[in-house]
C-alpha cells in the first residue's frame, strides 16, 4: 500500500501504514488490558481523519484509499474493543495458533460443566423461567469478568502464551453460552 | 446456507437422543468441543461382549450439521465394535451428510467424539475388555 498519498490523506499527521498492527495503528501499548476510554478516542480522531465524507470532492484514488482506511480502522476498533477478539488477535500477532478449528480434545469436566450449563439455560428457556435465566446471566457474567482478569495476567505479567491459548479457547464456548442465554432471555420477553 | 436433505432429516429427527448412567457396565463416554463454534458434544456408547457396540446416545449443542453428525454415528457405530468403530472417518460422515467445506468440522467433531468414546472405554474395562 502506498504510503505517500496516505500521508497526504491524514494531512500533517504522521504517514500510516496499512500494515501496522491494530495497537499501532491508535498509538497503544500492545496488552490485553487497555483502556476503553482511551481506544475510543483515539478511534473517534482517527475514523474522523479517514472518514470517506472527507473525500466526497477529492479524486477517485484518494476516494477508494480513504474507504480502505475507514474500513480498516473499523476492523481494528472492532478487534480491540472485544476482549476475546483482542485476545485472539494478541496470540495471532505473537505467531501462537489458538488451534480453534481443530483442537476438540477440551477437558472432560470443563466440557460436561459446559454441557450442563447449555442444559439448564435449554430448561429455562422451554419453561419460561426468565428469572432463572437471568440469574444464570449474572452467575456467567462474574465468571466471564474472572476469567479476563486471568488472561490480563496471562498476556500482560507472564507472557504464556500456551496458557493464554487455552483459556481463549475456554472463554470461545464460554461467549458462546452467554450468546444463548441472551436469545433465550429474548425469547421469554418475546 | 442450506442444509442437505440428509443433515435436515437427522436434525428434525435426531436418533439416539440422550444419555446413558455414566457408570452402567460397558458405558463409555466421549466429551468434545469445538471451540471456534462453541459446539459441545457428548457420545456414549453402549459395549457388550466381544467389544461389540450395542448401542449409542448422544447429546449435542451446536449447529444442525453438528447435531445430524452425531446423531448418524450413532447408528454407525451400531453392531460395529470398537475397532471398527474407530475405522469411521469424518470424510465419510460428510460425504454421507453433504456437508459443504465450512460445515467439515462437525463432522471431525463426530470422528473425535467417537475416539474419545473409545479411549474412555479402554481406559474403564481396559484389559477385561481385551480378555
Amino acid at each position: 500500500m502506498p504510503v505517500a498519498p496516505a500521508s497526504r490523506l491524514m494531512s500533517g499527521r504522521e504517514p500510516l501504514d496499512l500494515s501496522t498492527d491494530f495497537f499501532s495503528l491508535f498509538a497503544l501499548p500492545r496488552s490485553f488490558r487497555l483502556a476503553a476510554a482511551q481506544l475510543d478516542r483515539a478511534y473517534v480522531e482517527l475514523q474522523a481523519s479517514v472518514h470517506p465524507d472527507r473525500f466526497a470532492a477529492a479524486d477517485d484514488s484518494a476516494r477508494r484509499l480513504a474507504m480502505q482506511w475507514s474500513t480498516r480502522v473499523n476492523e481494528a476498533y472492532q478487534t480491540l474493543k472485544k476482549p476475546l477478539a483482542r485476545a485472539k488477535y494478541l496470540l495471532h500477532l505473537a505467531a501462537h495458533d489458538v488451534a480453534d478449528e481443530n483442537n476438540t480434545l477440551m477437558p472432560a469436566d470443563f466440557l460436561i460443566e459446559q454441557l450442563e450449563w447449555r442444559e439448564a439455560v435449554a430448561e429455562a428457556r422451554a419453561a419460561g423461567d426468565h428469572h432463572e435465566l437471568e440469574h444464570m446471566h449474572h452467575r456467567l457474567q462474574r465468571e466471564l469478568s474472572s476469567r479476563y482478569d486471568e488472561l490480563g495476567d496471562l498476556f500482560d505479567e507472564r507472557q504464556d502464551f500456551v496458557e493464554a491459548a487455552d483459556r481463549v479457547r475456554r472463554l470461545m464456548f464460554i461467549e458462546k453460552l452467554l450468546a444463548d442465554l441472551d436469545e433465550a432471555m429474548a425469547a421469554c420477553d418475546a | 446456507m442450506a442444509y442437505s436433505v440428509k443433515v435436515l432429516d437427522h436434525y428434525e429427527n435426531p436418533r439416539n437422543v440422550g444419555s446413558f448412567a455414566k457408570d452402567d457396565e460397558g458405558v463409555a463416554t466421549g466429551m468434545v468441543g469445538a471451540p471456534a463454534c462453541g459446539d459441545v458434544m457428548k457420545l456414549q456408547i453402549k459395549v457388550g461382549k466381544g467389544g461389540v457396540i450395542e448401542d449409542a446416545k448422544f447429546k449435542t449443542y451446536g449447529c444442525g450439521s453438528a447435531i445430524a453428525s452425531s446423531s448418524l454415528v450413532t447408528e454407525w457405530v451400531k453392531g460395529k465394535t470398537i475397532e471398527q468403530a474407530l475405522d469411521i472417518k469424518n470424510t465419510q460422515i460428510a460425504d454421507e451428510l453433504a456437508l459443504p467445506p465450512v460445515k467439515i468440522h462437525c463432522s471431525i467433531l463426530a470422528e473425535d467424539a467417537i475416539k474419545a468414546a473409545v479411549a474412555d472405554y479402554r481406559k474403564r474395562h481396559g484389559e477385561a475388555a481385551a480378555g
